[in-house]
């Protein structure tokens, strides 16, 4: 019908051919993408991931090392900065969770949420992609760690499998640690609630532990409170994998002491399945109405 | 299509509760396919609880929609392949180039990649963004951002575009060139529901106005028929000497037949017109002769407290308490 074109305007051309499919992996890599290109566009955002954890392998390491001696290993001078690079590892894999929680939180913050919920996007995608980028991101301070650490003297001396394990042991922690990052940033929802979370919980918590002294030198609850940290469990695993100094325990210490890599898997694998099901719904929440 | 008249938006009934604040009462209206209507309101009338709703952000706690003929409640997925949305605040992302911003969507849209990456070059080329498409959109200008904003809407050519007071905050000059885009958008079919807090924009854009207040619709019909409610057009009068002002009262009430409203302060009488052109230039004569200095003269549409105050009987309240209640 020759009337067609006048009654039904140019649109025929560009009528819209919906993809009626989902495709949640591909959706949640354009979100991961994102998240990626945010964090090489605020480096200041990345410090935590870059400069501070070499700060504190060259602190500890020259400032503070040779007044620690480490258990078993009172006689060599260059033990501390091994033993450090376990804490330091453990340290800054829980700073992880400052990471996600600043993307999320910027996101509830400036109508990111409400764009991206108004998509035709997998369920879960965005959720998906900042946790993704974040577990890339975890890669660069792992990396930078890891060449500091060979500059100072350390080096993984176990077996090849166990330095693998020892890396594939730092991602799945992060992994569980970008889960309480989502959790945290739903409850809490604003950057500057995050930072402050972050000076009153988590970075006490990775002190009162064995990151940076052997946990027989605290005193009282504080002792007790490291040995049961999983926060030491993740660096005396990471040790003893390592085959770094400090992994020699007393007879009587607790149990996480003596099965730290047991115990770490326990409390990641503990985390994830109690935070995660936690973040989605609080998540859920805060982006709904 | 399946029937018609069709209709881009129905909304039934919509009811929607913040706690025991009430932000919607039972909200109905209808957007024929291709119109453009405006909904027209005051802040926390509820105008942006209707868009959340209709745009699958929000569930109304009773009454159903539709939107491109599937349920927003149940076919939510449906109905975001098929609208766009541009929220009150802009929500581009400052932390992408503007290319990066519509390429990420066009992804997201599912256009692929190359497909994506063309559409972003037309569209940064549509809206006079070409040359700052590689710039960060963190660096872009208000107006920048919100034309920025639109065409990230627009990625995937949405049947059904929801604008949420798309000018708020902008300057005149970059209102024009919003508008005019939309005008652009509108040419080519697309049916478009915007909110507003502008009579004039409502009116310059809208094909309908729905007039909403405290979660009700209040009125409802073209810009023409709401200002004839409201007593259309005014003519109005600034004299410089005071005392002339109550002749000058007297003149322009002569062919009108409504009360002129007289404001010492700002030495102005204001008086409601329906023939417009030719009453200024009767009334413009008529002070001439009558020697009185004017410091301005002419035609002024009714305010949207003014027609607040004949369509409800009661001032524009600022309803921030409601508006807090949705946040």
């Amino acid at each position: 019908m020759s009337a067609t074109s006048i009654a039904e305007p140019a649109t025929t051309d560009m009528e819209p051919s919906h993809d009626e499919r989902s495709r949640p992996v591909h959706d949640t890599w354009v979100i991961a993408k994102r998240g990626l290109k945010h964090m090489r566009r605020q480096p200041e955002a990345l410090a935590d991931a870059t400069f501070q954890p070499i700060m504190f392998v060259l602190l500890f390491a020259y400032v503070f090392g040779g007044a620690i001696a480490i258990p078993g290993a009172e006689d060599d001078p260059g033990a501390y900065r091994e033993f450090l690079m376990g804490g330091i590892f453990a340290q800054t894999l829980s700073f992880g969770v400052f990471g996600v929680a600043m993307a999320l939180a910027a996101d509830f913050n400036n109508g990111a949420m409400d764009r991206f919920r108004s998509l035709p996007i997998a369920r879960g995608s965005v959720l998906a992609g900042h946790s993704l980028a974040n577990l890339i991101r975890a890669a660069i301070p792992i990396v930078l760690m890891s060449l500091t650490g060979l500059i100072v003297g350390w080096q993984p001396r176990g077996s090849f499998f166990d330095t693998i394990a020892a890396y594939a042991l730092m991602l799945a922690f992060t992994f569980a640690m970008i889960w309480i990052g989502v959790l945290l940033a739903s409850l809490v929802r604003t950057p500057e609630a995050v930072q402050g979370v972050a000076f009153v919980a988590i970075f006490p918590l990775t002190f009162v532990a064995s990151t940076f002294v052997p946990t027989s030198t605290l005193p009282g609850i504080l002792k007790t409170i490291a040995e049961w940290n999983p926060i030491s469990s993740v660096a005396n695993a990471l040790r003893e994998l390592f085959n770094n100094p400090g992994t020699v325990v007393p007879a009587d210490a607790p149990w996480p002491l003596h099965h730290s890599i047991a115990y770490t898997l326990i409390w990641t694998v503990l985390i994830i399945v109690i935070t995660a099901p936690l973040a989605i719904r609080a998540y859920q929440r805060s982006i709904g109405d | 299509m399946t029937s018609s008249p069709t209709y881009a938006i129905e909304a039934k009934g919509l009811v929607k509760r913040f706690g025991d604040k009430t932000a919607l009462h039972g909200v109905d209206f209808a957007v024929p396919a291709g119109t453009v209507t405006a909904v027209l309101g005051p802040n926390g009338a509820g105008k942006t609880t209707a868009v959340r709703i209709l745009t699958t952000l929000s569930s109304a706690d009773a009454g159903t929609a539709k939107v491109a003929g599937f349920d927003v409640a149940s076919q939510g997925t449906q109905v975001r392949r098929r609208i766009g949305l541009t929220a009150q605040e802009a929500t581009v992302d400052g932390l992408l180039t503007g290319r990066e911003n519509l390429q990420m969507l066009g992804e997201l849209h599912h256009l692929g990649k190359a497909e994506a990456s063309k559409r972003a070059d037309q569209l940064l080329e549509d809206f006079s963004l070409s040359d700052s498409g590689d710039r960060l959109a963190r660096d872009y200008s208000g107006g920048m951002r919100r034309r920025l904003d639109l065409a990230a809407t627009i990625v995937a050519r949405p049947e059904v575009l929801f604008l949420d007071e798309p000018t708020t905050g902008l300057d005149p000059r970059a209102r024009a060139e919003l508008w005019d885009v939309l005008d652009q958008l509108v040419g080519r079919g697309t049916t478009l529901m915007l909110t507003t807090q502008y009579l004039e924009e409502a009116e310059r854009l809208a094909d309908d106005i729905v007039v909403i207040d405290h979660g009700r619709v209040i009125a409802q019909g073209d810009s023409r028929e709401l200002k004839r409610r409201v007593g259309g057009d005014q003519l109005q009068v600034v004299v410089r000497e005071a005392a002339q002002l109550e002749h000058a009262a007297k003149i322009l009430g002569r062919g009108a037949n409504a009360e002129v409203q007289v404001d010492e302060g700002s030495r102005s009488a204001t008086v409601p017109t329906r023939s417009g052109v030719a009453a200024l230039a009767a009334v413009s004569v008529a002070l001439a002769d009558a020697g009185i200095e004017v410091d301005d003269l002419g035609m002024r549409q009714p305010t949207l407290d003014e027609v607040f105050l004949t369509l409800t009987g009661s001032p524009v309240e600022n309803a921030e308490e409601l508006q807090e209640a949705t946040r």
